[in-house]
Parts: structure tokens; C-alpha cells; sequence
């Protein structure tokens, strides 16, 4: 199978910035896998995110989508139509004022048929459990809401890939996991690549790869049991380790040997149990 | 707070004046008050009067949300009534005393112009109780499509107002956010003189600036996402159609015309 | 005397109109000086509205608000002095900075306090010392700044007012993790520099743990109000408001479901880890 994003090299300077946004950043995400991008700010986690629909092209380097080189603007729309981009703020990507007009945008742009718009935007809604919405005025959802109205504003493109940047930093515990539990079932019902970018490690924890990145560069790359588990090197980079690694960690420097792999709560709790024997 | 300020005059509903084609709202709209100033008799008024609570009642809107739409204009129609009232000139003087007199031609003439604002107003507000700020954009658009062709940059102008009425309840929470804060800063809005109460709304409107920029920033980029390209090769999911009852209420706009104008030649 | 008492305290938005909501319902409430306190609950449980009438912003529908036992409502004068002595941190708050430099602008609170200019240049320096910010900066624009860098600069510009009560609203919504952990610290040390008392506004358990008092906000009431340890031992409540717990809360309940005698009330992951120690060649006891 060949990767579905293929990031070569790519090297970014922001006008007027001393140092790049990106320092020779290499990656491979296969069609299908859950990624989670961690990183403190000013990593380059969104500047990257930005070259995967070309909205930032390379300075020295490539982005390939599908095959498609992003510095071609023949393959602008295309690209943009594979690669759907939800931001932080849900509040500043909704356009209109009714919930299913603006998950219209977007195939309304592309000119596709009225039918077949009617059609996306119930099962792009459908698909993030806002159907039941499609007639409210998004400024009257939730935050939590929002964000979903906006992840089937992209969805409505019919994209392959789904390049999340901090959705969740303005969100409510409740809103957070209505947004990560949508995302993790696109990717694993409707097999969409999703790279989630995010400072929560509990959500990273889901994913099925880890990425940190560092001034511009992807320092750590892993399945996230691997990365987890080297905690001081993550705390040496601005970043915490999930809760549960941090109690394993602290049982294990006592003497016991609790595997250090268990992430989520349930898993942690029962290797603690077998662990105790 | 200013949350507390109920928005936008649009009373959800599925009457059939709701379902009409924005357009043929509009269309009518304009033709109404045409009509308006075409009215110069009693009978007129009563015929304007009668058709307006006729598709009131249609649209159920109630009679006090038209009163309460009103509210705001009330300087203005008490003033344009005393202006009529008491500096209209004639010979057949009703009352006198001192420098006041008012004549029948005053008298007549306040309570028609009073009417005829009134009537203006509600009709315009019948238009915008019974349909969303979205479709009146979207009928606008469409009517003006010919300018196109003048290389009049329709669709971007409605998308331009799309987002404005999306954006109207977004600004406004950040105002009151905002000005909570500043307020929690010791800001003080409410006393001073006047070039001090303007002074002091700077700390309001600059970050509020800041703010819808960085807003319009963010939002040019989300759409860009979503394949935004201009208006060009677009389509779009709810099309227009005109029905068959666009056609009654051409029909009956046509009759309302025509009764006005018939009113007017018989003087009754 | 507690510093805060709130009284039968009842706020409702859009009364008379289809839109009518009662934000707080009622509430009786005391803060001691000296404490930190976090206000938890759900967007929409009222916490914005109670912290609103803390400082006057708002004014209640019935109730009130004592602060050393003077009726912050009783008059104009009242209000104002109250909106002094209760800062209110509102959130995100750099979208609030304005000033063309920093200085400036965190010296508008205690302008706005009419303070003689030395007294003004005093709590500037103070007040960016304790969030960390450099003096050297200080003729920035503060619109120039990182995003973490703004929000220190705006709530030293609370801070300079040097409240008794600092009220701050989601401190750290969307601050890495390195940035939040270094907030918290320096509004905590502000507090024991300054024998302030924190009310904390979160939805954030690991927030709330560094409190000696959680209250729990649902639908305009109080539903939870005590140490870290009572409030979560009542796991199944927050829960069931659909709130976070703190992840050794969970891990402690889910090793109890499996018979680990782990006890009640634990919230800190080091309890837990000494918890868990403590059981260790006991077999893990069933409870």
C-alpha cells in the first residue's frame, strides 16, 4: 500500500522569522491510521498540518498527497477536496447561519449537483450525529457541536484524509470527547486517515501512531504505548505523559513491575491488579 | 446585558407566506409600497389595511408582534404626525388658540401620513418576520443576477451578507465579553463627558477591531479549505423554484394594485 | 467574617421572553480568605454567571452578594469598589489588551483606580513579575507577543489592581502543557505571596486537585461542595453530570470494581501510587 501522505524534506521559513517553522521534516501516513501530532507550541505542528492541503507550500522539500504534488496548482482543488482541515476555533469556520446550508459550502463550491449535495450533507451530518441539527443556528450550539458541524463541513467534500488542528483546545471534557469520538470513528468505520493534532495526551493515547515534534522537527514517532513509555524525554521536550504512565512510572520506581504499555484507565488498572497479584 | 436583545425578526413557521419564494416576497414587497403612495383615499387605506391583516393572519404572526415592531418608530411617526398637524395651512381651521391652529386639511393629512408610515413599516416587517435573513440574500441575489453580466460581483456581495448575519450574534457575545472585562478592570462606560465616554470605549472597540479580524483571518482560510473560489461554478443545494402559489400571490398583489387604483379614481 | 458570602443568590437572562433561562438558581454559598477554591461544572452550569455578580458586572434578580460583610449592591459606589477589590480574569483573556505597550496596559486597572503614578509603576513591576514577564519587554506592543505571553500580560493587568479575590475563568483553556503547568504555579505562588485568596473556574481535574475546596456547579445549583477528597468520592455524581474525573479517581474506582482494596476519596496520582504500595504482598485484599 502506498502512503497516502508523503512529506520529503520539507523545510519552512516564515517571512521575518529567524528560524525555520520546519527543519527537514520527513513522514509517511498510510491511508486508514489514526496519527496524533503532539508538540509544545511553536513546534510546527500547525504549519505542517498547513502543507498538507497547500495552504502553505514547501520552501525546499515536497508534499504529496495521493501521489499528487502540492507545489502543482493544477492539483490545488483536488488536493483540497482529499484533505479536509478542521481549526481550533468552531466559532470562525462556519459560514452560515443555518447548520446544514453551511455544510453545503464546500460541495456547493465544487459545483456538484443539488441532489447529490442533499445527499452528502444528511450523511456528512448523519456521520457526526448532528442530523438531528440540521436546522438549528450554529450559534446556538455548544462548542462541542460546533466542531462537529464543522469536521462535516469538510466531510461533505468526500475527503480521504482529515487533518485535525487543536480541535478540542476550546472545548468543554464533554465536548472534547464528542469531537475525538467522532474523528476515531471516521477513522475506523469510514477508514479516513486522521491526523490529530493536540495537547491532550488522553487523546493521543487513542491514536494508533504518535508523532512529537520539536523546533520544526519530528524528534519521536512511535505507536504510543512505545512513546508513553519514554517519559523523561517527553518531559524533556515541554510535554507531560499521560496520568496513567505517570502512576506506573511511580509504582514500577518503587519496585514493582507493572508493564509499561497500559495507557487507558481500564488497561491500567488491570495490569496494576496482576502486577499485585 | 446585550445578550438580552431578542435578534433577528424572523418567526420561524410553515405558513404559506413563509413558503413563498423569497423572490416573489421581495417583488411584492416593492410593489407595496409603490401602492402606498398611489393611496389617497379613506377607501384605499382601508383596502391597504384589510390586505395586510389578511396575510398577517395567514403568516399567524401576532397582531402585537407587529405593534411591538412599531415600538422603535414611535418618535418618528408621533413626529411626523404633530409636523402635518400643526404646520399644514388652509382655510378650514378646527381649532384655534394663539399661535396653534389646526385645520381639517392639517388634520387629514397628519392621519394619512401617520398611516401610510405605519403601513410602510409593517409591510416591510411582514416581509422579514416570515422569511430568514438567508433566503431574503438568497432571493436577492437571484433577482439581481442580470448585474452580472455588468460584471457586478452578485454572489460575492451575497456571500458578504451571508456572513455578516452569521457573524452579528458571534460579535455581539464578544462585545459583552469584552466589555465584562474591561469593566472588571474598573472601565467606567457610564459617567463622564462625552469626549470622556468616548475615550473611554476605546478599550472596547479596539479589541473588539483586533478580534474580527483575526475572526474574518481564520474564517478566509476555513473556506479556502473547503474549496472556496469566488462565485464562478458554483451550485447550490436548496434551488428556487417558483410554485403555484407564487403565481396567487402575484395574482393578489396584482388585485391589491388594481382595487388601489380603482379607490383612487371613484375618490372613495 | 468570610470574605465572600453569597445569599439566595438567583440570576435569570431574557425574562419575559421565550428565551427566559435561569442561570443560577438560588445559591448560598461562603468563601474564606485565604483559600483556593475551584468552581467546576459543565459550559452552561452557571459558573460564568456567579463569578459575573462577584464582582458587580452582574446584578442578581434576587439575592445578594456580602464581601467582608458589606452588600456589594447597596449602592453605585458599592458596585465600583467591589469591581477593586474582586479581579475577575475572564476567559481568554489577551483577546482583551489594547494598550500600545505592555506597561501600559496591565497600568489601566490601576489607572482606572485614579493611584499616583509612582503607586501605578509599583504594581506594574509587581504585578509582571509574578506572571513571569520581563521588564525589559515592557515597551512591547502587546498584540506583538505569543499567545502565552499575552494571557500573562492580561492577567497582570488584573493583578496590578491587587485584588483580595482573584477570580479567573479557564486560566489555561488551550495553553500547552509546559505553559499551563507554569501558569498554575505562579498564580499559586501570587496567592501565598500576596495571602490572596483563587476561586479557579475549570473543567479541568488536574486543575481542580491543586484546590483545597472543589464546588461543583449543575444546571444553576451547587450539586457538590467540599475537600478534593469528599467531592470525589462521589465519582458516579460527576459522572453523571457528565464531568471528567480526575484519572487516579478512575483508576482507583476501576481497581476497586475488581476488588482492589484501594480507598475512597483518592484523586492524586502519588495517593494513589502510595495507595497501591501499601497493598502490595497483601494480594491485593478484596475490600
Amino acid at each position: 500500500m502506498d502512503p497516502i501522505i508523503r512529506v520529503k524534506n520539507l523545510t519552512y521559513v516564515y517571512p521575518d522569522a529567524d528560524r525555520p517553522a520546519l527543519d527537514g521534516v520527513d513522514l509517511d501516513v498510510m491511508p486508514g491510521s489514526f496519527v496524533a501530532v503532539l508538540g509544545s507550541n511553536g513546534s510546527g505542528k500547525s504549519t505542517l498540518a498547513k502543507h498538507l492541503n497547500a495552504i502553505l507550500l514547501p520552501r525546499e522539500g515536497k508534499v504529496l498527497v495521493d501521489g499528487m504534488d502540492t507545489i502543482d496548482e493544477g492539483n490545488l482543488l483536488p488536493i483540497r477536496r482529499k484533505v479536509g482541515m478542521v481549526f481550533q476555533n468552531p466559532d470562525n469556520q462556519i459560514v452560515a447561519n443555518v447548520v446544514e446550508d453551511d455544510v453545503a459550502f464546500a460541495p456547493e463550491n465544487l459545483g456538484v449537483d443539488p441532489k447529490e449535495i442533499r445527499r452528502r450533507v444528511d450523511e456528512a451530518l448523519k456521520q457526526v450525529d448532528m442530523y438531528d441539527f440540521r436546522l438549528h443556528a450554529p450559534h446556538l450550539l455548544s462548542g462541542g457541536q460546533k466542531q462537529r458541524v464543522a469536521i462535516a463541513g469538510v466531510l461533505a467534500m468526500g475527503p480521504e484524509v482529515l487533518v485535525l488542528d487543536e480541535p478540542t483546545a476550546m472545548l468543554d471534557p464533554r465536548g472534547r470527547r464528542e469531537v475525538v469520538s467522532a474523528a476515531e470513528r471516521l477513522c475506523r468505520e469510514k477508514g479516513i486517515t486522521v491526523l490529530l493534532i493536540t495537547h491532550h495526551m488522553d487523546e493521543a493515547v487513542r491514536a494508533d501512531r504518535v508523532l512529537v515534534m520539536d523546533r520544526g522537527r519530528i524528534v519521536m514517532d512511535g505507536a504510543p504505548a512505545e512513546i508513553f513509555a519514554r517519559a523523561d524525554e517527553l518531559r524533556a521536550l515541554q510535554l507531560t505523559v499521560p496520568d496513567t504512565t505517570a502512576l506506573i512510572e511511580k509504582l514500577n520506581a518503587a519496585g514493582m513491575a507493572v508493564p509499561a504499555g497500559a495507557l487507558t484507565p481500564e488497561a491500567c488498572a488491570a495490569a496494576i491488579k496482576e502486577a499485585l497479584g | 446585558m446585550l445578550k438580552d436583545i431578542t435578534l433577528g425578526q424572523y418567526f420561524p413557521g410553515d405558513t404559506v407566506v413563509h413558503r413563498l419564494d423569497p423572490r416573489t416576497k421581495l417583488i411584492l414587497t416593492v410593489v407595496y409600497i409603490a401602492a402606498l403612495f398611489l393611496v389617497n383615499t379613506w377607501g384605499g387605506y382601508a383596502l391597504v389595511i384589510a390586505a395586510l391583516a389578511a396575510v398577517t393572519a395567514v403568516a399567524h404572526i401576532k397582531p402585537r408582534a407587529m405593534l411591538r415592531g412599531l415600538k422603535p418608530l414611535v418618535f418618528i411617526i408621533v413626529f411626523t404626525g404633530l409636523l402635518n398637524l400643526f404646520f399644514t395651512r388652509g382655510d378650514d381651521v378646527l381649532f384655534q388658540w394663539r399661535f396653534i391652529h389646526i385645520t381639517y386639511t392639517g388634520l387629514n393629512r397628519a392621519v394619512s401620513m401617520v398611516l401610510r408610515v405605519m403601513l410602510l413599516v409593517s409591510g416591510t416587517f411582514l416581509l422579514t418576520y416570515t422569511t430568514s435573513p438567508l433566503a431574503i440574500t438568497d432571493g436577492l441575489e437571484r433577482l439581481l443576477s442580470p448585474l452580472n453580466k455588468l460584471h457586478v460581483p452578485v454572489y460575492e456581495l451575497s456571500l458578504m451578507m451571508c456572513i455578516a448575519l452569521r457573524f452579528i450574534p458571534t460579535l455581539i457575545e464578544e462585545t459583552d465579553r469584552i466589555m465584562s472585562a474591561q469593566k472588571a478592570r474598573g472601565a467606567d462606560l457610564e459617567t463622564g463627558t462625552l469626549p470622556e465616554r468616548a475615550k473611554a470605549l476605546l478599550p472596547l472597540l479596539i479589541p473588539l477591531f483586533i478580534s474580527a479580524f483575526r475572526r474574518a483571518d481564520e474564517l478566509a482560510l476555513a473556506m479556502e479549505c473547503r474549496c472556496y473560489n469566488g462565485g464562478q461554478g458554483r451550485t447550490r443545494m436548496k434551488e428556487l423554484r417558483m410554485a403555484g402559489r407564487d403565481a396567487v400571490a402575484f395574482i393578489l398583489g396584482g388585485l391589491l394594485v388594481a382595487g388601489i387604483l380603482v379607490l383612487r379614481r371613484l375618490g372613495i | 467574617m468570610s470574605l465572600i458570602e453569597i445569599r439566595g443568590l438567583t440570576h435569570v437572562y431574557s425574562r419575559g421572553t421565550p428565551f427566559e433561562k435561569t442561570a443560577i438558581d438560588n445559591i448560598n454559598l461562603t468563601i474564606e480568605a485565604g483559600g483556593a477554591v475551584a468552581l467546576i461544572g459543565h459550559t452552561g452550569s452557571g459558573k460564568s454567571t456567579l463569578i459575573s455578580h462577584l464582582n458587580a458586572l452582574l446584578k442578581p434578580d434576587s439575592g445578594t452578594v456580602l464581601l467582608d460583610g458589606e452588600d456589594i449592591f447597596a449602592s453605585k459606589a458599592a458596585m465600583r469598589a467591589a469591581r477593586f477589590r474582586v479581579g475577575v480574569v475572564f476567559q481568554y483573556p489577551e483577546y482583551q489588551l489594547f494598550e500600545e505597550t505592555v506597561a501600559a496596559d496591565i497600568a489601566y486597572g490601576p489607572k482606572n483606580l485614579k493611584l499616583p503614578q509612582e503607586e501605578i509603576g509599583r504594581r506594574v513591576r509587581e504585578a509582571a513579575a509574578f506572571v513571569g514577564f520581563p521588564e525589559d519587554r515592557f515597551d512591547r506592543s502587546p498584540l506583538e507577543l505569543s499567545g502565552g505571553q499575552k494571557r500573562r500580560v492580561a492577567i497582570a493587568g488584573v493583578l496590578a489592581m491587587e485584588p483580595e479575590l482573584l477570580v479567573l475563568d479557564e486560566p489555561t483553556a488551550g495553553l500547552d502543557p509546559a505553559g499551563r503547568e507554569d501558569l498554575l504555579e505562579k498564580l499559586f505562588a501570587w496567592k501565598n505571596a500576596s495571602g490572596g485568596t483563587i476561586l479557579l473556574v475549570t473543567h479541568d481535574m488536574s486543575i481542580a486537585n491543586r484546590c483545597d475546596r472543589l464546588i461543583v456547579m449543575e444546571e444553576g445549583r451547587i450539586a457538590l461542595d467540599g475537600t478534593p477528597e469528599a467531592v470525589f468520592a462521589h465519582s458516579d455524581k460527576l459522572l453523571s453530570i457528565g464531568l471528567d474525573l480526575p484519572a487516579a479517581a478512575r483508576i482507583a474506582g476501576l481497581l476497586r470494581e475488581q476488588g482492589v482494596a484501594v480507598p475512597q476519596g483518592v484523586y492524586a496520582i502519588e495517593q494513589l501510587a502510595a495507595a497501591i504500595l501499601a497493598l502490595r504482598g497483601k494480594g491485593g485484599a478484596p475490600c
